[in-house]
């Protein structure tokens, strides 16, 4: 449904967004994520055909958004970041002028009307003036007037910022519920906020695709160091030491006393899962084990990697 | 086409939500009246709008960046720019929309000054044909000014920047090159006097439309709602 393929935003010689290619499938929730300045807007600005593309191309529905540009605009509902809006008119107003511009009939908009003031919770202020509305009042109408003509994309950059926690979750749950009609991109560099909607993420940062794929996979594919943590009472620290050194994997071991109990914190290399060897060990010496399980490194662990690193580069170009 | 409408339709609404509309409304018609009641009544005065025609290009060009600085300007520093632009809505429609939006509050603006020829009327014949080419005359120098001003919009989003451009270039445009060409001779003064807006004005003051002087502001106009879709488009790519 959307497709980028090697494309490259540059603003005079700042590289926003620099070569990157992935695609969405119909359908599909994607998790746009990066940190701040990381090209997810620009991208974002390029597919909605408001930005023109350096070089590469992008398509949404197999329409390229340069050469078809007002066919795509038609088929795609974009909630710009900032949510701007006419103040100084009333929603509905603004919805039907919105509904107007991409050619609905008037009896459309009107039942479109109807449709997104109740989708959008919008009953209670849809004739008062945008200019008296409070940012997550703003944020609905912003996000009516992106799916009120029933587009096949929905392009959602930020959608929940800005808001309070009540009114995220009711975002959230209504991204839920058009994801069941429409496929959806949506930007944020909120990790947790993106796992909980989206099926599959793609991480940006420096203007690049860093990583992309189910939650899953991508923690799978980030798990890299898992930890073993493990409570036994026995042996002493140091005969303790020397057995696990024996298990294969381990690479750090991190011991302390808990009530009469030692605590084992055993770090091994990635795809290596030592539970059951170390269950074993500890039956066949005879030792008592109270706890044994397995952290896996997080999503937020990965994401905050790259970030930092992604901050690293750009305090070294600033510095060059 | 239908696009243009609907955003005319909006550029009118939004100017009668905005306090600066009536604040105009009030100005203008008091410079008018003024330009009209000390330009007509007086020894030898004759029953036409002469006096407020003569004063009018200098009453528009203060007044009319006033009506165009905010027309872009206002929807790049809002960010509105970037919903409109992102349904299927062209460059040139906007500028249209927006440009006929003023060009229509123009014409309400215009329309205030219908009681001045009806009050002359009261003291004597006032030639129809005369009247219709000093409204023809103030329409299109109406124009003129408003892609002027639009041109200014689209180029920046700071709208007191935008307005102060228009007034200054407007100002160059009208009187300066006529100034100019009063000191030189030969072809710089014979171009002069093509690009001043005085001179052209001239003749539709005097009563007379000249095709060639309808051609230069019809152009002009043109010219500067053309840079206007080109500084649009440019602003996009950046």
């Amino acid at each position: 449904m959307i497709r980028v393929t090697n494309l490259t935003k540059r603003f005079g010689r700042l590289v926003a967004v620099d070569n990157i290619s992935f695609h969405v499938e119909r359908g599909d929730v994607v998790g746009f994520l990066g940190p701040n300045g990381a090209g997810k807007s620009t991208t974002i600005r390029v597919l909605t055909c408001y930005h023109p593309a350096s070089s590469g191309s992008a398509t949404i529905g197999g329409l390229d958004v340069f050469t078809d540009s007002m066919e795509v605009r038609n088929r795609l509902g974009y909630l710009p970041e900032t949510t701007p809006l006419y103040p100084e008119m009333r929603v509905r107003e603004y919805l039907n002028f919105r509904g107007k511009l991409r050619r609905m009939s008037r009896s459309d908009r009107q039942g479109a009307i109807r449709r997104v003031t109740e989708r959008c919770w919008m009953g209670e202020f849809i004739d008062r003036p945008i200019g008296q509305l409070s940012r997550g009042m703003r944020q609905r109408v912003g996000l009516a007037d992106a799916i009120m003509h029933e587009p096949d994309v929905l392009i959602l950059d930020e959608p929940t910022a800005g808001l309070d926690p009540a009114q995220i979750r009711e975002t959230r749950n209504l991204i839920k519920e058009l994801g069941e009609r429409h496929t959806i991109l949506i930007s944020s560099h909120i990790l947790h906020e993106v796992e909980q909607v989206c099926a599959r993420i793609i991480i940006i940062a420096g203007g690049k695709i860093v990583a992309s794929g189910t939650v899953d996979e991508l923690r799978e594919h980030i798990a890299g160091r898992g930890r073993v943590i493990a409570e036994i009472r026995g042996p002493d620290e140091k005969e303790l030491e020397t057995k696990m050194r024996g298990l294969p994997g381990v690479d750090r071991i991190e011991l302390s006393a808990v009530n009469g109990w030692t605590r084992l914190a055993l770090e091994t290399k990635p795809d290596h899962d030592i539970r059951e060897e170390l269950y074993r060990l500890t039956s066949e010496s005879g030792w008592s084990l109270r706890e044994i399980r397995r952290e896996g490194a997080t999503l937020e662990d990965f994401f905050i990697q790259v970030t930092a690193e992604q901050h690293a580069k750009q305090a070294e170009a600033a510095r060059a | 086409m239908r696009n243009v409408a609907t955003l005319v339709q909006r550029e009118l609404g939004a100017y009668f939500l905005s306090p600066i509309a009536y604040a105009l409304l009030v100005i203008f018609l008091v410079l008018t009246g003024w330009a009209f009641s000390g330009g007509t009544f007086h020894q030898g005065g004759d029953a036409s709008l002469r006096g407020l025609l003569e004063l009018s290009p200098l009453i528009l060009l203060c007044l009319i960046p006033f009506l165009t600085m905010r027309l872009i300007s206002e929807e790049f520093r809002s960010g509105t720019i970037e919903t409109l632009m992102t349904v299927p809505v062209s460059d040139v429609d906007v500028v249209l929309g927006k440009f006929l939006g003023a060009v229509a509050f123009f014409v309400v603006l215009l329309l205030g000054t219908v009681p001045y020829p009806i009050i002359l009327s009261m003291y004597g014949p006032v030639d129809p044909k005369l009247l219709l080419c000093h409204y023809v005359g103030l329409l299109l120098l109406g124009s003129l000014y408003i892609s002027v001003g639009l041109f200014f919009s689209a180029w920046t989003k700071h709208q007191l920047i935008a307005g102060m451009l228009s007034v200054v270039v407007l100002a160059v445009m009208t009187y300066l090159t006529r100034s100019i060409a009063d000191h030189v001779e030969g072809w710089p003064k014979a171009v002069l006097q093509q690009l001043s807006v005085f001179s052209h004005f001239g003749d539709f003051v005097r009563g007379l439309i000249d095709f060639n002087h309808v051609v230069f502001f019809v152009t002009m106009t043109a010219l500067f709602l053309f840079l206007s879709v080109k500084v649009l488009e440019v602003r996009r790519w950046r």
